[in-house]
């Protein structure tokens, strides 16, 4: 978005007049640039240097151990799992946010007063604490005292046990997560929404398109960039999602709903093996990053082509 | 683990601040503990002996569930601490390995009366390698299966102290459409108490004891794969209910089953007493029935063997500068002042003394059945996840919730175990 931002201000014709106002000296990135290399790149790094330590605690100085934490890393049944678990839960979290986003965005996006109160209640769920949420719901589907057993038989959990079997956890934690985050992006969907020219739309009702040919043929192609963005967002944030997972299920039932990031949470500092969830967080950055790589590539996002071409 | 949840529930935490400084300079003695509602009565402790002593105590109380956290960081340190609170076993661990902590075993010969004030078996459980580096401090917190009398009287069942009267009751129970057993599956750790009591049961304490000794091929042993075997048995009976996966010990959600009369019995650390008194005061004080696990058929272990939390410790830093100070003022743990105050308190203490206190607690026959239980007791196996490495706890924890959710069958459940590193 931020690069989209600057693609635009320095477009040609613009940048004869960047040059002649003069460029900023890269002096003023040194405060930015310390923050990030202090409390981004030296933590990581050292990350890296721990995942090849084995068995510390916290305690004395590291011992190097060589591959030992990633040998056992790939052959871990749990680290298996795991990853299943969280590739599931980012794909049930794409599938369900992206299309409740998209639409609701495109319909906030319609200058109307309802619409613009209505949209800020939709946007409630985000500025509440991912906290409290989770708590929220632990409340709302314990099978004793919640409402779970009301909801459970709708979608095929007779007992109300949804957070307690397998299935039903993920579910949950989709959904959680979902219900908070699809206000986020219902606003990405919204401000892509209202970029898009008024005229392709008049254009296409003269010529006699209905609603829903306008929103498949203008809508979805003019907001592509945005599906994007939102989808990367969506992705790497499954991908390292935590905190729904720790206060709705700790995991559970079993192992059932441990993502890769809740496991290295409970080997760093439930095992107080930094060594192994160094090496686990490790695999975690570099999985995320190669697919939000892939999204770009795939995507024809890294051309950077404004959505505005051809006008 | 089953410490700090349990004491979290009394929350009433209160952060002194300034814990950091010259942890064991000149005349002061920095104190970590544990800060929840029992904490007065180590501050009271304080103020006690700081009246006396040249060398002064420094409470520093470390507010619910970091407290672990923030000793494994500041262990070690030159902020470390001269005493520190724990439960124990694998808690104290990798302290010990790194040789961070005093071996109290002398200053425990030396002086025979200081020895003899404590219950042997509690002692014995702050002890590693044969070396004592735990002096008990706070209450005894053993595991027991609470029953709701009324409900076992109306359907005709007795007290659940064999295994054949716990099958019946769980039979007529689920008839009835009353959930035999609350269990907070949703926690591991409440998981983990029945595969305690079961093993120590099928086969004493024997096994778990090599374990504990770092013998991780004695998870192989045929009682661990029975006790796994009969734990499953009792989930296929629907003897916990159809939700207790979804179900948790520490939002009260099991509890409260209990006292509500929803479910008839919960095997529970003895802390969960006044956790019904607070929440279900009719219950506890009327119907509330508690008994030691049940023996099982054909099993070996003494049926007066006791699990859970024997109590919490006092260790010292190996490097502190006080350390006669340091000892005299663990001496006064043994005094039945201290215990007096433990007592009213409604803890029972770990002391030979607390015996003749026990009137003034706020049940006196909780109390002392507390007590001849704990007194009484061949052995008292500390809690696993609190024996083992907290490395070893954490995957071993993640194992009993995989059997308990199904997710691995006994037999999976027992290779699992056995490559725990």
């Amino acid at each position: 978005m931020v690069q989209d931002a600057r693609e635009a201000a320095t477009a040609p014709g613009r940048r004869s007049a960047a040059a002649r106002v003069g460029r900023p000296s890269p002096g003023w990135a040194v405060p930015g640039v310390l923050f990030f290399a202090v409390f981004a790149v030296v933590p990581m790094v050292y990350a890296v240097y721990l995942s090849f330590c084995g068995n510390w605690g916290g305690l004395g100085t590291p011992q190097f151990s060589g591959l030992s934490n990633w040998t056992r890393l790939f052959q871990d049944s749990d680290v298996r799992q795991a990853t299943v678990t969280t590739v599931v839960l980012t794909v049930l979290s794409w599938a369900f946010q992206t299309p409740v986003a998209l639409l609701l965005g495109v319909w906030a996006a319609g200058r109307e007063r309802n619409r613009a109160v209505l949209s800020a209640v939709f946007f409630i769920p985000l500025v509440l604490s991912t906290t409290a949420i989770a708590l929220l719901f632990k409340a709302i589907l314990d099978p004793n005292f919640g409402l779970a057993t009301t909801i459970g038989p709708w979608i095929g959990f007779p007992d109300g046990n949804i957070i307690g079997s397998p299935n039903g956890a993920l579910i949950a934690v989709a959904f959680v997560g979902g219900w908070q985050f699809i206000p986020f992006h219902t606003l990405i969907y919204q401000g892509g929404a209202r970029q898009i020219p008024e005229v392709l739309y008049q254009a296409a009702s003269i010529d006699g398109c209905g609603r829903w040919r306008q929103f498949f043929h203008i809508t979805l192609p003019q907001l592509r960039h945005t599906i994007t963005t939102s989808s990367v967002l969506i992705i790497v944030g499954s991908l390292t999602s935590f905190e729904t997972v720790f206060l709705l299920t700790q995991g559970g039932p079993g192992t059932s709903s441990t993502t890769l990031s809740y496991g290295m949470y409970r080997e760093a500092f439930q095992g107080f093996d930094f060594g192994y969830a160094s090496a686990l967080g490790t695999a975690l950055v570099v999985v995320s990053t190669l697919l939000s790589l892939l999204m770009v590539k795939f995507s024809g996002f890294g051309s950077m082509r404004s959505t505005r071409e051809g006008m | 683990m089953v410490g700090a949840v349990c004491l979290g529930l009394l929350t009433a935490a209160c952060g002194s601040g300034s814990g950091s400084g010259s942890g064991s300079g000149g005349g002061t003695l920095t104190a970590y503990v544990y800060g929840d509602g029992a904490v007065k009565v180590q501050e009271a402790a304080v103020a006690e002996f700081n009246k006396t002593s040249k060398v002064k105590v420094k409470l520093v109380e470390v507010p619910g569930d970091s407290y672990q956290n923030k000793l494994n960081a500041v262990m070690g340190s030159p902020n470390a601490p001269d005493l520190l609170y724990n439960w124990g076993g694998g808690s104290i661990k990798s302290f010990v390995d790194a040789g961070e902590l005093l071996d109290l075993t002398p200053y425990l010969t030396q002086d025979a009366s200081f020895k003899s004030s404590f219950l042997p078996s509690v002692l014995a459980a702050g002890a590693l390698g044969g070396k004592n580096y735990g002096i008990p401090m706070r209450g005894m917190q053993p595991v027991v299966l609470f029953y709701n009398k009324t409900l076992f009287a109306q359907n005709g069942l007795q007290a659940p102290t064999t295994w054949a009267a716990l099958q019946t009751a769980i039979t007529t129970l689920k008839a009835k459409n009353i959930t035999p057993v609350a269990l907070g599956g949703a926690d591991a750790w409440t998981e983990q108490m029945w595969l305690e009591e079961l093993l120590d049961r099928i086969a004493g304490p024997t096994v778990f004891q090599k374990i504990a000794a770092g013998d991780s091929s004695a998870w192989g042993d045929p009682a661990v794969l029975k006790a796994a075997q009969i734990a499953k048995q009792l989930i296929d009976d629907g003897a916990f209910g159809k939700t207790f996966t979804a179900t948790s010990y520490t939002n009260n959600a099991a509890p409260t089953l209990l006292g509500t009369g929803k479910a008839a019995m919960q095997l529970m650390g003895t802390w969960d007493y006044s956790n019904q008194l607070a929440n279900h005061k009719d219950f506890a004080t009327k119907d509330e029935g508690w008994v030691n696990f049940p023996t099982v058929d054909g099993g070996t272990g003494d049926a007066a063997d006791v699990v859970g939390n024997p109590t919490n410790y006092w260790s010292v830093n190996a490097h502190t500068k006080n350390k006669d100070a340091a000892i005299a003022f663990l001496k006064a743990m043994a005094s039945s002042d201290y215990a007096n105050k433990l007592v009213a308190n409604g803890d029972v203490p770990a002391t030979t003394s607390a015996k003749s206190l026990l009137g003034s607690s706020p049940n006196p026959a909780f109390a002392q059945f507390q007590y001849d239980m704990v007194q009484q007791a061949p052995s008292f196996q500390l809690s696993w996840d609190q024996a083992l490495p907290a490395t070893q706890a954490t995957r071993m924890t993640t194992e009993i919730g995989k059997l308990f959710a199904g997710q691995v069958s006994p037999e999976q459940f027992v290779t699992d175990m056995k490559a725990l590193k």
